[in-house]
């Protein structure tokens, strides 16, 4: 069978799978629409917050972008797990304790304070849209690559797929869906990976093969080592050796923590947990299933690197695999012989380099690289639909009750009935569906600069204010404004600045302290913190029943009352 | 819980709570990234100490941290009688009906 009709089978077969569930998972109010009732099981909840976090960047772009950063890509390896362990200890427990629906619930009742929930309300919506871009554009690639539909018609697919489970279930459909998704995500990504590491090293476990020597058909000889040796060879530069400058690296992987830390759509889902010691357990289950893709995808980079570095360096261009023309035909890998000579020179010198490969393809193609079987390369297709579709249904949540509970509940039309506020929370992921598949089809220039971009944020804007809120029992609410606002313009400006308005001067000579805008979520972190303590030095402390509720979070017990 | 009970409470919170945040600060930005090259110098099967420490081993160390956190925590509930598991599951229960 062809891989395009495996393909169509797996998504359809996936596909009806995410409806049935929720069909079954109706939400009949607000807190199970919000919340999932607020009875989700631990190591439910952490395999859904699992899918909610392991988004199309995860899935189809990281192995491949850290395939050509070699040792560099680290940053996304470990701020993207690394942020969990601040999760898990600083926030999690203390924001279920809280037990609200919303982060800006935590925020405008913490600092007492109707306009810090407003400024809560726009930084979540403004991340999640930016984020939620991506995910359409990723579904977007797989649908037009696998299914040969154009990429209009496979963004639409995908919106009415997740328009249909999220308006119906909500939370509680979200949450079940993506359990689904999880399994269908991670098996996707092992069942390639393991594939290729018994290929290329005999070893079952890509973890354990990243580190072995390489079969006779490969040539033997340490994985790592070969690689190093063939892209000195071939001019580019060392796999296992940095070239980023340490701050760089150092200031991108805290953006990356701090900002999966305070992405709104990860954090609600510790309020979907029973209690405090449910949740800390949750946020353990979560690291475990996304540690398993996580540490395989470094081998996955590695085996990439190799495996296509060994199929098209100096082959000739008329005897080019099949998948070779096929990627070629979506503009994804282009090839301009210069020389002339019909053969591929694949090499690190821009001048004589005659082969572009789009990073995003790596985990795409590698199976196909590879040669693996057809149902193995369709598996890749509906994996990596599932990671995008499953992040990209949490960050419609988060949208829709930002809008409804936070702006219209909280704010300007508290007299409205629970049934009324559900029906504004299903049309605002209306609204939301339609917005994120126009930038699905129309998207901004850099995606995963943007994606980026949506880390600095929140890491600028909420970890500080929720950490404080938690951890300062005399932050007060002038202290977390003003941090807030400090820490979002300058991020936001800094990123602005050298991604369009500037983009000649994006170049480590002209970053502050050498920092990209990549890191720069750092600085607007640090810079919050300053802010908040001193504008809370110059204004009253805060209220005593404010001052309560914190001395309250601190302990288990109880949750207090939605 | 009384004052008291809950002002050593949160402390043994703050100290398990930071000297976790050490190991993981240690491990991610001291040996995966600021020492990396110096670790690089030593050698396990086909990896590099540091390049392994910062691709993978620090990903582990982040699950034992948050696994030592949660047993830890659990043994302080229980020593100070939080009640977190008891209670409040029939707490939530009346919430969502």
């Amino acid at each position: 069978m062809s891989v395009q009709i495996w393909t169509y089978g797996f998504v359809f077969l996936t596909f009806g799978l995410y409806i049935g569930i929720a069909i079954w998972s109706r939400a009949g109010s607000t807190s199970e629409f919000y919340v999932a009732g607020g009875g989700v099981h631990p190591l439910a909840n952490g395999m859904a917050t699992a899918a909610d976090w392991m988004s199309a960047a995860s899935f189809i772009s990281m192995a491949g972008l850290i395939s050509f950063l070699g040792r560099d890509g680290t940053f996304y390896l470990m701020g993207w797990t690394g942020g969990y362990v601040l999760l898990a200890l600083l926030l999690a427990p203390y924001l279920r304790k809280f037990g609200k629906f919303t982060v800006p619930d935590f925020i405008g009742d913490r600092y007492y304070s109707q306009s810090a929930r407003l400024i809560a309300v726009f930084c979540a919506i403004v991340v999640s849209f930016v984020y939620v871009c991506g995910q359409m554009q990723g579904a977007g690639i797989v649908f037009s690559r696998f299914l040969e539909v154009d990429i209009t018609t496979g963004v639409i697919i995908g919106m009415a797929i997740v328009f249909f489970y999220a308006v119906m279930g909500g939370m509680k459909g979200i949450t079940y869906t993506q359990v689904a998704q999880y399994c269908v995500l991670i098996f996707a990504f092992m069942v390639p990976a393991i594939f290729i590491s018994i290929m290329m090293t005999g070893q079952p476990i890509p973890q354990i093969g990243f580190g072995s020597e390489l079969t006779e058909a490969y040539g033997g000889g340490y994985l790592l080592d070969r690689l190093d040796g063939m892209s000195e060879a071939l001019g580019f530069a060392t796999y296992t050796e940095g070239q980023r400058s340490t701050q760089d690296v150092f200031f991108i992987t805290a953006a990356l923590m701090f900002g999966t830390a305070g992405l709104p759509h990860v954090i609600i889902r510790f309020f979907t947990v029973p209690n405090v010691r449910d949740a800390r357990r949750s946020a353990g289950y979560a690291l475990i299933f996304i540690a398993i893709l996580y540490t395989t995808a470094p081998a996955v980079s590695a085996f990439a690197r190799t495996n296509l570095i060994n199929t098209v360096s100096n082959l000739e261009y008329s005897s080019a695999p099949e998948w070779f023309s096929k990627w070629e035909t979506t503009g994804l890998i282009s090839f301009d012989d210069k020389n002339g000579d019909g053969r591929i020179q694949y090499v690190g010198d821009p001048v004589a380099n005659e082969l572009n490969v789009n990073r995003d393809i790596m985990v795409l193609a590698n199976p196909e690289i590879a040669e693996l079987p057809n149902w193995v390369v369709a598996l890749v297709a509906a994996g990596a639909l599932a990671a995008a579709l499953s992040t990209a249904a949490g960050l419609l949540l988060v949208i829709s009750t930002s809008v409804a509970h936070d702006m219209l509940k909280c704010t300007f039309m508290p007299q409205i009935t629970e049934r009324q506020e559900l029906l504004y929370a299903r049309l605002s992921i209306f609204v939301a569906v339609l917005i994120a598949g126009y930038f699905g089809i129309n998207p901004p220039a850099y995606v995963a600069q943007v994606v980026a971009f949506a880390f600095g944020l929140a890491a600028a804007s909420f970890f500080p204010a929720i950490v404080l809120g938690i951890f300062n029992k005399k932050m007060n609410k002038q202290g977390a404004i003003a941090g807030m606002i400090a820490g979002f313009t300058f991020t936001a400006g800094y990123i602005i600045y050298f991604r369009f308005i500037n983009p000649a001067a994006d170049n480590a000579d002209s970053w502050l302290f050498g920092i990209s805008p990549e890191g720069i979520g750092t600085m607007g972190t640090l810079i919050n913190l300053a802010f908040a303590t001193v504008f809370a030095k110059l204004y009253p402390e805060p209220p005593a029943e404010v001052q309560e509720i914190v001395e309250n979070i601190r302990l288990p017990g109880e949750a207090i009352p939605r | 819980m009384s004052d008291a009970n809950a002002n050593s409470y949160w402390k043994s919170n703050i100290k398990l709570v930071l000297s976790l945040m050490a190991v993981w600060f240690f491990i991610s930005f001291g040996c995966g990234i600021l020492l990396v090259d110096v670790l690089d110098n030593f050698r396990f099967g086909g990896f590099k100490l540091g390049f392994w420490i910062a691709q993978q081993g620090s990903i582990f160390v982040f699950v034992a941290l948050i696994y030592i956190y949660i047993h830890q925590m659990d043994k302080l509930d229980k020593k100070y009688n939080t009640s977190s598991s008891a209670t409040e599951s029939s707490a939530s229960a009346e919430e969502s009906s």
